[in-house]
This record gives C-alpha cells, structure tokens and sequence, in this order.
C-alpha cells in the first residue's frame, strides 16, 4: 500500500507544480529555490501532465475506490443504483480489514496462490527456456534461418483470444485433433478439459505456445549484440563450448533476460484470456488463478464488489512486492536498470 | 531433406572457420528447428483446414486434411451472424485507444527519457506500476463508475477503460525509443532557437515515427484482444467487440465450431500479417530500455 499512495502523492505534486510552472515561467529570475525549480522544470512537466491527469482520473480514482471498496462489504444487492427513475441509495457498510482476514485464513486463497505460483513459474521457466534454446539454435548459421525465424513467431501474432478458441477446439474431447491423433495412434481418447490435472497441463502448454516466440526473438536480438570478438578471443584461449556459453553468453544477456523475465512473470501472472476463454477456471475453479477468480467473484452470480476488490488488492500487492525486491536482488548484482 | 541439410552445412562450414558442423549435427539441428516449426504452426493451420470445411465438417474427428473444400462457413459468418457488427465494434473502439493513447502518451515518454525534473522518479515508477494492475482490481470500480456515467455499452465507456492500459504502455514504449535517438540533435534543435516543446514537435516526433507506429500497432493489438472488460462493459449484442462475440458461437447449449473457426481466420489474418511487418521493431520497442543500459 506503501507505494500506491505513494504515487497518488507525487501525482498530485507534479499536477500542481506543472499547474504553477506554467503560470510562473520569466518570473523565475532572482526567486527562491522552489520558483527556480519551477522555472527549470516546468516545460517536463507541462509535457508528462496529460499523463499524469489520465493515470490519475482513470487509475488512481478507480484504485482508490477499489481499496475503499475492499474495506466494506458490498455486493451486487446493497450497492446503489438507479433503476428506471429510482434511485437507490447504498447501504453496504465499511467493515475495516473483515475481507482480508476472510481471504487470508480461507484454504481457498491459498490453494490459489499456489496454482498461480505454479502456474506462473511453469509458464515463464519453459518460455525462457524454449525461447533461449531456439534462440540460441537460429543464432547459429543456418540455412533458412529467416524462414525459421517468421515460422516460429507466428504464435505470437495470433490475437490472444484467438488462440485460446484455437486451442479450445483442438482440446475438444469429442471433435478436438489431438484426441483424434491419441486414437490413431491406438491410445484412449483424453478429456482434457474434464480433469482438474490434465486441464492444468492443457492451459499451460498453451500459454507456453503463446510466449515462447517473445522470450525467443528478445534473447535472439540480445545474443546478436554480444560482439563476437569475444567468442574469437575466448577460442583463442582454449575455451570449450560450455565455457563460451557460461562466461559470454550468459552475461552478455543479463539485461535483456532480467528485462523480459519479469515481463513474462507480470504478463503470466495477470494472463486472463487463457484460463478464462479454454477452461473457464474448470472443472470446478481448479484452473482458476487469483485474477480470473476475483473477475468471477465479481460478475458471477450475486456478484460480491467488495470481496473482489480485496482479491485485487492483494494480487496488486504481490506484484508489486515481487517487482521491487526483483529490482534489488539484480541492484546488488551491480545491474543498473 | 538431409541433400539440402549437407549442403547446408558444407557452405556454412567453408564460410568460417568456427563452429563448423558434421552432417550429423546439422541433421539433428534442422531436426530440432523442424519440430519446433511442426508445433508452432499446427494449431493455425489446423484452424484454416477447419475452417474451409463444410458445414458440419468440424463435427468429423477423422483425420481426413482435405475433403470438400468450401467457403460456405466464411459466408455464414458474413451473412448470417452479427460478426460484421462486432467487427466493426472492435475496429472502433481499438481504433480510438490507439489514436488516444498514443498522442497523450508520447509528450510524457519524451519528458521522462530527456528531463530529470522532481518527480521523475515517480513518473517511472507509476508507469511501471501501473502495468501491473490485474484486472480484477480496477474492473469493478471503473464498472460502477461507467454505470454511474450512463456509459455501460457505450464506446466511449470502453475506450476510457483501455486507456489505463494503453497510456501507461504508450509511455513507457515511446521513452524506450526516444532514449534511443542521441541528444545532440535535440541541442541543435535547441540551439537553432526552437524552445523544449518546438523540439520535441519539430525535431524529434518526426524522427520517431517508426516507433509511433509499432506503439500504435500494439496498443490496438492489445485493445483487439481483451477480454474482461469487453465482456462486462458491453452486454447487449449488437455492442459487443470480436472477443466476447466469438465466445456465442460456441457457448454451452450450443456450439458451431465452423462458424468459429471461420471468424477466428478473419481476425487473425490481417492482424498477423501486420505484426509480422512490425515485429522487429517491436521486441526492440520493448526491451530498448534494458539493452542500452
């Protein structure tokens, strides 16, 4: 929470301050520090208010009503509305951090987070993985290399949402091709979708189809940088193959591996048209992470605001608590990013 | 195969004088890059196959690749479903994120990438944060919100909720770029008498407009594809965008795979081949700020 309003507080200083920088600019001469300021930096933040006006009308109000909202118990049948040219008043109540204790001590979060966790390392490791190895395959001189390179990003291209219809009917236990090639190649037909473990397996493999070209084509612009000087000195030396790879390689791409790891986790972390468009969160809620499961909490059945927004909140703060100490652990490494 | 494989290998082994490879070894990486292609294009190819089935064909589980060919599921789609509406819904409303988005965005990406003024730090760190947001947090407020302004399955509505995802991106993506074009032609800018914003306007944006491309590109990709708020923002049909009309034909009592798949290739086919245009340009959009540094 510690950063959120830390941000709304710099929001409104910058507002402010662009709001007086450009009442005060030719003045600035003679005046004191914070008039010198204002005269320095006005034009930057004439220029980055537009933004800062947007973030704050469409993020920072909706956030902190989110926040605010968590902190009652509203839902769909207390909250106010207006009905034809009725209008009903709210009568939720703020119940403090009720939601969050609800939410913290309920087996229910916990067997979430710990599919999201899953999820999310299967998902970003084989990405980094997959991409890395093919990346470092297409490094090489090959032959049809660029033929290889469009073919194999093509998944990427595909809309998301696309995808994952793709995907759905592919899983199809009835119609769906792979239970068609299982039963030609003599195996039993798989319900893929119908098990809690087997539609675990589905969702990821393909969010891992849909990620791979990214970490692929990212790794592949890093590996191009690495000047190749250095692989001609290390041969030189004697360096055997591994060695190349463990003392080149590897840290020529730090950067652009920390850069995209942790994109690859927020992306994987949020994924919603995945888990939502193939199983549904099914069977039952197995496939269902923390994000798919507060949009159901609330718009499915007696859709339950407050209870959702505490889910978002503590999904926001997951995050941001895995960015900040992901920051620091590569600080220490001596990364400046 | 293995006749293109060796030659292949033989010129690549004659051009230099490291890494050369055995027939061996080039078999077993055209083999592995092979496989990989098999599975990255299955499923798009299995789709176009599907889709040119007749009718009913996707109700077969044969392993038949081409039998009776026919477009009659792209005419159903056109002509018998309100996928030319939700089409149209769809370019719209991307259409407005991106324009939007793009032109409040690229002001504060050039601010941050050449200024170091109080509160840049924030800027940063907001745009970063922001990106974060799952969407189960801002959803219901923004869904009360949009009820409160009579904007539920309105464009306009929609287009406001993009905006938190699209602004934050825009900028950040826009600084990438613009940390990448020197400063010494911002000073000549400078010192032909042109003030910050004549800089930037004159000078700069032009010189950028390969990367206000890719980010336009990909902020209407991002709009094209979501899901969430498209599904609770617009209920009524005939407002509903791509992502939320295709889920109709194949919902629970009822489903028609034809009609899907047929769609699915409409979408995806001018959408791929522009990203394949663009996507250089956009990995290094993404992770220019990492590689620079």
């Amino acid at each position: 929470m510690a950063l959120s309003t830390g941000r709304v507080n710099s929001t409104a200083r910058d507002r402010t301050a662009g709001a007086d920088g450009a009442r005060g600019q030719g003045r600035h001469q003679g005046a004191g520090p914070f008039r010198r300021a204002v005269g320095r930096h006005w034009y930057a933040w004439v220029m980055v208010a537009p933004v800062i006006l947007v973030t704050g009308l469409l993020i920072g109000w909706p956030l902190a009503r989110g926040v605010y909202l968590s902190l009652t118990d509203a839902t769909e049948a207390n909250i106010g509305r207006t009905i034809g040219v009725n209008v009903i008043p709210s009568t939720y109540e703020f119940v403090g951090l009720d939601n969050y204790i609800a939410i913290l001590t309920s087996g229910l979060f916990w067997e979430k987070l710990t599919w999201t966790v899953v999820w999310t390392i299967a998902c970003v490791s084989l990405h980094y993985g997959l991409g890395l190895g093919l990346a470092l395959l297409l490094n090489r001189r090959v032959r049809f290399r660029s033929a290889y390179r469009l073919l194999l990003i093509l998944p990427w291209a595909i809309p998301g949402f696309v995808s994952a219809f793709i995907w759905r009917y592919l899983y199809n236990s009835d119609f769906g091709v792979i239970n068609a090639m299982l039963k030609a190649a003599g195996l039993g037909a798989v319900g893929w979708l119908d098990d809690p473990t087997t539609a675990k397996i589905a969702v990821i493999a393909v969010n891992v189809w849909m990620g791979v070209p990214f970490m692929m084509v990212a790794v592949l612009g890093g590996l191009q940088s690495i000047p190749g000087e250095l692989y001609e000195a290390a041969e030189v030396d004697g360096a055997t193959p591994w060695q190349r790879f463990r003392f080149i390689t590897v840290p020529g791409l730090r950067t652009v591996s920390s850069t995209v790891v942790l994109l690859g986790t927020i992306w994987t972390f949020n994924m919603f048209p995945v888990i939502y468009l193939i199983s549904g969160g099914g069977p039952g809620s197995s496939t269902e992470i923390l994000v798919t499961y507060a949009f159901r909490e609330a718009f499915t059945g007696v859709r339950n605001y407050s209870n959702s927004a505490a889910w978002g909140v503590i999904v926001l703060l997951l995050l941001v608590v895995l960015a900040v100490v992901y920051r620091r652990s590569l600080r220490k490494q001596g990364e400046v990013w | 195969m293995s006749t293109v494989t060796t030659t292949g290998a033989a010129r690549a082994g004659s051009a230099r004088s490291r890494g050369e490879r055995g027939t061996g070894k080039s078999i077993l990486l055209h083999g592995t890059l092979l496989a990989a292609v098999a599975v990255s294009l299955f499923p798009i190819v299995w789709l176009v196959l599907t889709s040119l089935k007749p009718r009913d064909g996707w109700l077969s589980s044969e392993l038949e690749i081409f039998n009776q060919p026919s477009l009659d599921n792209y005419v159903r789609v056109l002509t018998e479903t309100q996928f030319p509406t939700w089409l149209l819904n769809s370019v719209i409303v991307a259409g407005l994120t991106t324009v939007i988005g793009v032109f409040l965005a690229s002001t504060t990406g050039y601010a941050i990438s050449r200024f170091r003024f109080p509160g840049h730090r924030g800027v940063m760190w907001t745009l970063l944060v922001t990106q974060m947001f799952p969407v189960a947090i801002l959803i219901v407020p923004l869904y009360n919100l949009m009820a409160g302004l009579g904007l539920l399955n309105q464009i306009a509505g929609l287009v406001i909720a993009y905006m938190t995802v699209a602004v934050p991106f825009c900028a950040w993506m826009m600084k990438s770029y613009f940390d990448s074009i020197p400063r010494e032609i911002d000073q000549a800018g400078l010192v032909d008498g042109l003030t910050p914003f004549g800089t930037f306007w004159w000078v700069i944006l032009p010189l950028a407009r390969p990367s206000l491309a890719v980010t336009a590109f990909y902020s209407f990709m991002t709009a094209w594809g979501e899901v969430a708020y498209a599904t609770v923002f617009m209920s009524q049909e005939e407002k509903r965008t791509l992502g939320i009309g295709l889920q109709q034909f194949v919902g629970q009592h009822w489903s028609d795979w034809g009609l899907l798949t047929a769609s699915a290739v409409l979408i995806a086919v001018p959408a791929a081949i522009v990203f394949l245009l663009v996507q250089r340009h956009l990995v290094a959009g993404l992770t220019a700020g990492a590689t620079k540094s």
